[in-house]
C-alpha cells in the first residue's frame, strides 16, 4: 500500500481535493503513511511519538495560558496568580504546562538515550539525528524564556546569567547583550522580547519535527539490532501493532504528568520562583531547571568564562558530528560488548554532571564536575573513536526476523 | 567491567537522592503533620479561620495577603454573609469619585484585603529598613514552607550568651543566620479565639500557618479531588490499552 506513487482514493471528496491540490498523497508519502517497520521494536522506540504528544500539550496549554498572561515586568508575576486563583482550571493549566515541561525533557533524554546507544544516527539517518539536535536546541531556549515568563526571583536571575554568557564574547560581547536584554540590565523589554520569542520557538519545533518524521520516513526506523531490514518478513504494519503497543505508553506517561501536577506542582520547582523578580536582591544559590543542570555544570567547571560558555554550547553541538565520530560500522550498542560499557558510563557520567550542577560551585563538587565534564568530553571525541577501532563486535543475527524467532536470548520482549 | 559500572551507577543515584540538592543554610525544620499533606488533604476549616484571626489581629498590622480578597473567605468555612460583615470591618480607599476626590467607604466581598503600609518604601521606613514581605506566598516561596514558617514563629528565644544582637534584630533559631528583623510576634493569648481554644503560641502559629498556605493555594482541595479522579482513570486506561496491544499482537506469536 504505502509506497505507490499516487494513490487513488475512493472518497469523492479527498478526490476532488487530491485532484486541484495533492496535498493527501504527499502527506502520505512524506510523513503519514502507514510504513513497515521493523517487527521487533521495544518501548524505548515509543518515545518519539511520545515526545510528539508532549509538544502538543505544551502547545494547546501554552496557548490558553497566553490568553491570560500579560508580559510586562510589573504585572506578570500578578498576572501569573491571576491565572493561578481566578481563571477557571487556570491552576490546573499552568501546572500541566510547568511539569509538561519537565516530562518533556525527561522524554527526550530517554530518545537522544536510545538513538545513542542503538546506533540511529548512524549511515542513513544522520540527518534524521542532526533534526534531532536541531530540535533539542530550539527546545532548550524555549524552556529557558518559558522559565523566565513568570518573574519570580529565579525566572530573573536565571534570565540574568544565561544573558550574561553572552558578555563573553570578545569585542562585541558587551552590545550584543545590551541588545538582546534591550536595554542595560534585564528588565521589562527583556521579558516581552522572551516571551515573543517563546510563543513562537515551539512553532519552528514543529515545523523541524515534520522535517524529523520526513526523515525517519525515507528509510523507516532503526531498531534494537542495528541491522538493515532485509524484506517483508521482517515488518509489520505500524497500525495497529505499533499504535496500540505505545498507547499504553502514552497513557502511562500521562498518568505521571497527572501524579505530578495533582499531587506535587512545585517538587520540580523552585521556591524562590514564587517571590517577584528583585532585582536588588540575589539569591542564594542561582539553579537552573533540573534539565540544564548537566549544562549549567559544564559552564561553571571550567574557570573561564568564554570558555566555559563554549564548553557547555559544544557539549551538544558534539552531537552534531557523533556519526562520524563513531567508527564502528556495527550500529546496536547490543552486538558492542566494549562501546555498551562506554554507553552507560556517559549515561552516569551525565547524572554526576546533573548533581554538580545543583551544588554551589565551590570545593569537592566542583572538582567532581571538573573530572565529569573532562570525562564527557572525552568520551565523544576519543573513546567513542577508538572503541569503533579495537572493539570486536559479537557475532550479528542474519536478519530481524531470525532475531525474533531465535534462541530467544537476543530479543524475547519485542517478538511478544 | 559490567560489575564495576554497575556498582558505579548504583553509587551515583544513591549519591544524588541522599544529597541535598542544594545544601540548605537553614537547619530543615522538622516535619510536621498537616490535614493538606497527602493526596487525600484537605484544609481545616476550624484551623483555617481561627488562622485568619491571627493574621487580622496581628500578621496584617505588617504584612499583607495581597491576592486575598473577602470573597475568598467563604472558601474555608465563613458563609457569605460573614466574609460581607468581614469585608465591610475594613475601610477602603476608592475613587476618584464625580468631584475628583478619592473617598473612604467600607469594604464589599469584592475588595482584596487592606494592605498595611500604602507603599514599600512606607513599609520599610515603619520596619527600621527591613521590608515584611507579602504573605499571600509565603508557604510556597520557601523550602518546606509550611514547616518553616510553623518553626519560625514558633522558635524565637533570648540569644544565647556571648552574642550581641545589632540593634532591631531578634534571635531566631530557625532562620538563616539566626538573626530576625521580625520582633516575635505571638504571646500566649494574643489572640482572642471565638470558639473557646486556648490561644498558646503553637496553636496559633498552627493554625496562621493553615490559612496562610490555604492563601497560597486555595485550589488545593480541587486539585487533590480531581488529582484522585485523574490518575485513577489514567490507571485503568493504561491497563486497558495493554490488554489492547496483547490482542493485536496476539496473531504475531
Amino acid at each position: 500500500m504505502s509506497g505507490a506513487p499516487r494513490r487513488q482514493y475512493t472518497n469523492p471528496v479527498i478526490r476532488w481535493i487530491e485532484y486541484r491540490l495533492p496535498i493527501f498523497s504527499t502527506v502520505e508519502a512524506t510523513i503519514g503513511a502507514d510504513m513497515p517497520t521493523p517487527k521487533n521494536l521495544n518501548y524505548w522506540w515509543s518515545f518519539g511519538g511520545l515526545l510528539t504528544l508532549a509538544l502538543v500539550i505544551q502547545i494547546v496549554t501554552g496557548i490558553v495560558l497566553a490568553m491570560h498572561y500579560i508580559a510586562h515586568g510589573s504585572m506578570a508575576f500578578d498576572s501569573v496568580e491571576h491565572i493561578m486563583r481566578n481563571v477557571n482550571s487556570g491552576w490546573l493549566i499552568r501546572y500541566v504546562h510547568a511539569n509538561g515541561a519537565s516530562l518533556f525533557f525527561l522524554a527526550v533524554y530517554v530518545h537522544i538515550a536510545r538513538g545513542m546507544y542503538y546506533g540511529s544516527y548512524k549511515y542513513p539517518r544522520e540527518i534524521l539525528w542532526m533534526l534531532g539536535v536541531v530540535i533539542f536546541l530550539i527546545m532548550m531556549a524555549t524552556a529557558f524564556m518559558g522559565y523566565v515568563l513568570p518573574w519570580g526571583q529565579m525566572s530573573f536571575w536565571a534570565a540574568t546569567v544565561i544573558t550574561n554568557l553572552f558578555s563573553a564574547i570578545p569585542v562585541i560581547g558587551e552590545e550584543i547583550t545590551t541588545w538582546l536584554w534591550g536595554g542595560f540590565s534585564v528588565d521589562s523589554p527583556t521579558l516581552t522580547r522572551f516571551y515573543s520569542l517563546h510563543y513562537l520557538l515551539p512553532f519552528a519545533i514543529f515545523g523541524v519535527t515534520i522535517l524529523h518524521i520526513w526523515a525517519l520516513h525515507v528509510h523507516g526506523p532503526n531498531n534494537p539490532t542495528g541491522i538493515d531490514v532485509k524484506g517483508p518478513q521482517d515488518t509489520i504494519p505500524y497500525k495497529p501493532y505499533y499504535t496500540s503497543k505505545y498507547l499504553s505508553v502514552f497513557s502511562a506517561f500521562m498518568m505521571v504528568l497527572a501524579v505530578l501536577v495533582f499531587f506535587e506542582p512545585n517538587y520540580l520547582g523552585h521556591p524562590d520562583n514564587y517571590k517577584p523578580a528583585d532585582p536588588l536582591q540575589t539569591p542564594a544559590h542561582i539553579v537552573p531547571e533540573w534539565y540544564f543542570l548537566p549544562f549549567y555544570a559544564i559552564l561553571r567547571a571550567i574557570p573561564d568564562k568564554l570558555l566555559g560558555v563554549i564548553a557547555m554550547f559544544g557539549s551538544i553541538l558534539v552531537w552534531f558530528i557523533l556519526p562520524w565520530l563513531d567508527t564502528s560500522r556495527v550500529r546496536s550498542g547490543r552486538y558492542r560488548p566494549l562501546f555498551k560499557q562506554f554507553f552507560w558510563l556517559l549515561v552516569i557520567d551525565f547524572l554526576v554532571l546533573m548533581w554538580c550542577g545543583a551544588q554551589p560551585a565551590e570545593g569537592p563538587a566542583l572538582i567532581v564536575a571538573r573530572i565529569a565534564t573532562a570525562y564527557y568530553f572525552l568520551h565523544f571525541i576519543v573513546i567513542l573513536p577508538l572503541v569503533g577501532w579495537f572493539e570486536r563486535p559479537k557475532p550479528l543475527p542474519e536478519s530481524i526476523s531470525t532475531s525474533v524467532l531465535g534462541s530467544g536470548a537476543a530479543a524475547p520482549k519485542a517478538a511478544e | 567491567m559490567s560489575k564495576l559500572l554497575r556498582l558505579l551507577g548504583g553509587a551515583t543515584l544513591a549519591a544524588m537522592i541522599a544529597w541535598p540538592v542544594v545544601a540548605a543554610e537553614a537547619i530543615k525544620p522538622a516535619a510536621r503533620e498537616w490535614s493538606f499533606n497527602g493526596i487525600f488533604g484537605t484544609f481545616d476549616r476550624a484551623k483555617a479561620q481561627r488562622g485568619y484571626a491571627v493574621y487580622k489581629q496581628v500578621c496584617a498590622s505588617c504584612h499583607g495577603v495581597k491576592y486575598l480578597a473577602f470573597r475568598n473567605l467563604t472558601a474555608i468555612g465563613f458563609t457569605e454573609a460573614e466574609a460581607k460583615a468581614l469585608a465591610a470591618e475594613a475601610q477602603i480607599t476608592d475613587g476618584p469619585n464625580e468631584e475628583g476626590e478619592m473617598f473612604q467607604r467600607p469594604g464589599r466581598p469584592s475588595d482584596r484585603l487592606p494592605m498595611p503600609y500604602a507603599n514599600d518604601a512606607a513599609a520599610r521606613a515603619a520596619n527600621g529598613g527591613a521590608l515584611p514581605p507579602d504573605l499571600s506566598l509565603i508557604t510556597k516561596a520557601r523550602e518546606h514552607g509550611p514547616d518553616y514558617v510553623y518553626a519560625l514563629l514558633t522558635s524565637y528565644s533570648d540569644a544565647p550568651r556571648g552574642m550581641t544582637l545589632p540593634a532591631g534584630m531578634t534571635y531566631n533559631k530557625a532562620f538563616a543566620g539566626n538573626q530576625i528583623a521580625m520582633p516575635a510576634p505571638l504571646t500566649e493569648g494574643q489572640v482572642e479565639y471565638i470558639d473557646g481554644t486556648k490561644a498558646t503560641v503553637a496553636q496559633m502559629a498552627e493554625d496562621v500557618v493553615v490559612f496562610l498556605h490555604w492563601a497560597a493555594e486555595p485550589n488545593l482541595e480541587a486539585r487533590h479531588r480531581l488529582g484522585f479522579q485523574a490518575v485513577l482513570f489514567l490507571l485503568a486506561l493504561t491497563v486497558l490499552f495493554w490488554f489492547v496491544k496483547q490482542r493485536v499482537w496476539g496473531d504475531q506469536h
